[in-house]
């Protein structure tokens, strides 16, 4: 199973290396909305501090699912889905290196997108709660991409494929998204403390890793 | 196939005569309410309709699992019955909510965690609907509906303890108090007879629904059958 999940993670670390298509259009899109959200809601602001870590998450959100589309697109476009499902692999390999491959495209976007949030919003990370924020963006990114991941291969086997996975997925990203904006709030000093919040996360990251391990097999036959 | 028949005649005298006296005590037995006044009777469609539409929710979770286990397609179509029945009730509530809300509270909606819970559930299995509308091949559609609905499930009581967490620290105007703690027992027992009814009547739906699944997979097996020989 780790062997598979090494192939498959070079695989889209490559692709991603030649083409830069899953983390350039996350950070564009990124950019996009928090230009938008300038503009409708007036960032100049000090209660836009306070907010700061919300603007982030929902902007991630967004971008986020663009990512993650291409995650299984990509197999799509070239028929390798295909070439997937009938290799001699077990289903969670595949899964585990796709799962891994898109956790380090979202960091990626992440840190790429933190200076110019952090510019933009006029807003900077408490000195001592690196750690929290590091947290915050590890643990954040995994719950997305555990559930990403898995919904992005049940959309890429719909006739609407790309418009789909944002619809299953955001409903489901929910307590992920919260817990992770509190986490990030709190590493922005926007709030004293966040120890439940990292727990939920933990928790959030555990149940859906397990449960697409599980059920995997099933989105990637045809 | 008569015994069926007989099935659905006894669940809709049942569901009839539940039904009817359940609106009866909704306004002749049970008292109205002191501060809400006649507005509170809302109370007995709103949340018979709650718990029904999670019971809805519950079923398309064990028969997804179940699909996935044993691959019949009949618990697909009892999933997506029964997904389609929780909507519509899921629907309601988000309706009547409101309505309730706006005279007693002073505000159609608030972010309370229950409301939000609702809609979070409402927008997963609307996905899940969807889902299946964009998928030709009928086993495809089953197994990946069934992911998520499991999926969709599981998440419940994470984004139910995220919410109320979260609300816990941004304390609001509204909060609910707890219905049962100081119920008048003429209320609980209208609450009941109207829990029994509202079962019934989602019953009377899901099986009429299950059979128009069964015709549905007929039709296009058919079909099927006809394109091949004709080709």
């Amino acid at each position: 199973m780790l062997h598979t999940a090494g192939v498959v993670l070079w695989k889209d670390l490559r692709i991603e290396m030649r083409t830069r298509d899953a983390i350039g259009a996350a950070f564009v899109f990124s950019l996009l909305v928090m230009v938008i959200f300038n503009f409708a809601l007036d960032a100049n602001t000090p209660e836009m501090r306070r907010l700061a870590a919300g603007f982030f998450w929902v902007a991630f959100a967004f971008s986020g699912t663009l990512a993650l589309n291409r995650s299984f697109a990509l197999e799509k476009e070239s028929g390798a889905g295909r070439a997937l499902v009938f290799a001699p692999v077990d289903a969670a390999g595949v899964y585990l290196g796709k799962f891994l491959a898109n956790v380090l495209f979202l960091l990626v976007t992440q840190i790429i997108v933190l200076p110019a949030f952090i510019v933009f919003f006029d807003t900077g990370v408490v000195a001592d709660r690196w750690w929290a924020l590091v947290l915050s963006f590890v643990l954040g990114a995994t719950g997305f991409a555990a559930v990403g991941t898995l919904f992005s291969a049940v959309a890429s086997n719909t006739r609407m494929r790309e418009l789909l996975l944002p619809l299953l997925f955001l409903p489901v990203t929910v307590p992920a998204l919260i817990a992770a904006v509190e986490t990030t709030s709190f590493a922005l000093g926007a709030t004293d403390s966040a120890s439940f919040w990292f727990r939920l996360l933990v928790v959030y990251d555990v149940v859906f890793i397990t449960v697409s391990l599980l059920i995997f097999e099933y989105a990637l036959e045809e | 196939m008569s015994q069926r028949r007989i099935a659905d005649h006894l669940t809709d005298y049942a569901l009839f005569l539940c039904m009817t006296a359940s609106i009866a005590m909704m306004f002749f037995y049970a008292p109205i309410e002191r501060e809400m006044g006649i507005v509170q009777k809302i109370f007995y469609f709103h949340v018979p309709l709650a718990w029904n539409a999670f019971l809805g929710f519950t079923i398309v979770f064990f028969c997804s699992f179940r699909y996935l286990a044993t691959r019949d397609p009949k618990w697909d179509a009892r999933a997506v019955s029964a997904a389609e029945v929780g909507v519509l009730f899921t629907t309601l509530v988000l309706i009547t909510g409101p309505i309730w809300a706006k005279p007693v509270w002073g505000i159609w909606w608030t972010w309370d965690a229950r409301l939000t819970l609702t809609f979070v559930l409402w927008l997963i299995y609307l996905g899940y609907l969807m889902l299946r509308r964009y998928i030709d091949s009928p086993e495809r559609r089953s197994a990946l509906a069934a992911i998520v609905g499991i999926v969709g499930f599981v998440d419940v009581p994470l984004v139910y303890f995220a919410i109320r967490w979260w609300r816990t620290q941004h304390p609001q105007p509204v909060i609910m108090g707890g219905d049962d703690s100081g119920l008048d027992p003429r209320m609980a027992t209208t609450l009941w007879v109207s829990t029994a009814a509202y079962l019934l009547l989602f019953t009377a739906l899901y099986r009429r629904r299950l059979r128009l699944e069964y015709a549905r997979a007929e039709v296009d097996a058919l079909r099927d059958e006809m394109e091949g020989r004709q080709s």
